[in-house]
């Protein structure tokens, strides 16, 4: 019989077992890996592997027009894509150095907002379902299932929306659109508070997230934090009122903030940050009646399509249409970074530009990326449960972490 | 404003400077980055947000590194810049910021630029082996079957094999 020659592995500690979380695993929130070192069940090491979801995004966007991009913003954080259209278009917005029309700026920040609750409820259940409370995760979903019935009647898709337009909006909402929004607006806190009845107090729930991924203002600094990551460990930062972009001042809302930045805190000012959007979701219904009918698009031809029927009958629109699509919008030169709240942190677009029709380079910041990268921090020396519990409150989305 | 400080207190540091749309940027010297960086940190700018290149192609030097801070008490923003030329490195802000080890880990691995006294040096997004850096301007968008590590498949492969290095 032939001698089996079987290489051990090489460790540095013969004590130390090494665990694979994913690619492919329930709890990774999409595809990425994660290579742990144990002994026993704590973990001494954390060895994230990214990049299983790398389309080469910001490389395909020097190959697209600035409008081309539009759809790629959909699947970086595909669980509020809205909040990434509107936070492109804004940026290329910056670079042109024009504003989209009143009532397009309430209604990106009626659909933002409804996208942060989705992004909320998503991150809220899945991290209750992996740490092993399934039910809080049924009441949300209902919810969520009538965000994305508000999305489509707004952008005609659920997931994918490409809702936005440069200088504006694809179109208006539809009439019934406002009657399912006020039943939402009705629906939806009671949703929370029950969400809230079955974890807030919950022993179980408090015993796995209290502690656990706690983390020093400073610290959190320091790695990049942005969003209720960061709020949670009780820096008061929100773009929308440190920065204000889309009118966020003339709102009426609160930042909530927690104190030790734990996996509960996050939960807290997730929760918390719902009820607020739910705020600004009324304010928005308040002021679309306010504002009345109107463009939701700016009515300059060099930078958005004009209307189909003009196209058809009039010899210069059908010339405005095929140069906007043949030749792109007459860009400056420059380069601009815009940064927008988005449901996980700082959204920011980097974009430079050589006066053509596509971007010299576009770079995208996305929010989970700097909080992931301190994962082996995080849950150095605490059980594989934690890890669990950790990442879950992170809020890891693989499309816009991998690009 | 911190630019006008930084050029007091390091003279010589800023090689250019301009502001669009309300952006500010400085272009800092490779040899100074260290020492502005402690600076704008000591005066608040206390949060690296982000990290990325930009690829000049035939431009000299190529490379420019671009480096976002944010001062979370003024709300300030400051873009800086470093200009590098191919396969030149850049010292490694990772002693300041724990949000540079990734963000100089995917610069690096994805347009090729060193970084110096960066503590763990890997590829982030592509694989150990990869041929070549895909941000970089001569990179193909279309780079035929990478996973082909023989002559095998498209014809257009050894062009992507070529740009390693």
């Amino acid at each position: 019989m032939a001698e089996l020659n079987v290489e051990t592995p090489r460790t540095s500690d013969a004590d130390r077992m090494i665990v694979n979380m994913g690619p492919s695993h329930p709890v990774t929130h999409g595809t990425l890996h994660i290579v742990l070192e144990l002994e026993g069940e704590v973990i001494v090491k954390a060895t994230p592997q990214i990049g299983y979801l790398h389309r080469g995004v910001e490389k395909l966007g020097e190959n697209l027009t600035y409008q081309q991009f539009i759809p790629l913003t959909d699947r970086l954080n595909y669980c509020s894509s809205l909040m990434n259209n509107v936070g492109y278009t804004l940026a290329v917005e910056k670079l042109l150095g024009i504003q989209d029309p009143p009532r397009s700026r309430v209604l990106r920040v009626l659909c933002s907002e409804l996208a942060r609750i989705g992004d909320h409820l998503v991150c809220i259940g899945i991290n209750a379902v992996d740490i092993g409370a399934f039910t809080a995760f049924l009441y949300l979903f209902k919810e969520r299932e009538t965000i994305y019935d508000l999305f489509e009647m707004m952008a005609g898709q659920r997931l994918h929306s490409s809702f936005t337009r440069i200088g504006g909006l694809f179109r208006d909402i539809p009439p019934e659109f406002v009657p399912l929004c006020e039943q939402f607006l009705e629906s939806c806190p009671r949703a929370v508070d029950e969400m809230e009845r079955l974890l807030t107090h919950n022993p179980i729930w408090a015993d796995r997230t209290k502690g656990v991924g706690a983390i020093a203002p400073e610290n959190a600094i320091n790695w990049g934090y942005t969003g209720p990551c960061l709020r949670a460990a009780g820096v008061a930062q929100d773009l929308r009122v440190a920065q204000p972009y889309l009118d966020y001042e003339t709102y009426d809302f609160d930042v909530p903030v927690g104190t030790t930045g734990d996996v509960y805190d996050r939960y807290l000012v997730r929760t918390e940050e719902m009820r607020q959007s739910l705020r600004i979701v009324r304010q928005c219904l308040d002021k679309l009646k306010e504002i009345g009918p109107g463009p939701v698009i700016v009515d300059d031809y060099k930078i958005a399509l004009p209307p189909k029927e003009k196209v058809y009958t009039r010899m210069e629109s059908l010339i405005h249409h095929f140069k906007l699509i043949m030749h792109g919008i007459d860009m400056p030169v420059g380069e601009v970074y815009s940064a927008t709240e988005a449901a996980n942190g700082e959204l920011g677009f980097y974009l430079v530009s050589d006066g053509t029709k596509a971007p010299y380079r576009i770079h995208v910041r996305p929010p989970c990326f700097p909080i992931f990268s301190s994962f082996d921090e995080q849950v150095k020396g605490r059980l594989i449960a934690d890890a669990v519990s950790i990442l879950g409150a992170m809020n890891i989305i693989a499309g816009e972490l991998d690009r | 404003m911190v630019i006008e400080r930084i050029d007091e207190q390091l003279p010589g540091a800023i090689l250019d400077r301009h502001a669009f749309r309300g952006d500010q940027t400085i272009v800092v010297d490779r040899a100074a980055l260290l020492g502005v960086v402690d600076f704008i940190y000591r005066e608040g700018f206390q949060q690296l947000m982000d990290v990325t290149a930009v690829d000049g192609g035939q431009r000299d030097p190529r490379f420019d590194v671009v480096y976002h801070f944010l001062n979370l008490t003024s709300q300030e923003r400051l873009r800086l810049k470093v200009r590098v030329a191919d396969q030149e490195s850049v010292p490694s802000l990772t002693g300041r910021f724990k949000s540079a080890d990734w963000a100089e880990r995917e610069v690096a691995d994805l347009f090729g630029i060193p970084f110096d006294g960066h503590p763990d040096p890997r590829r982030l997004i592509m694989w150990e082996d990869y041929p070549g850096h895909p941000l970089r301007k001569d990179y193909p968008l279309d780079g035929g079957d990478a996973f082909c590590s023989q002559d095998i498949g498209a014809s257009y492969a050894p062009d992507a094999r070529s740009l390693n290095g």
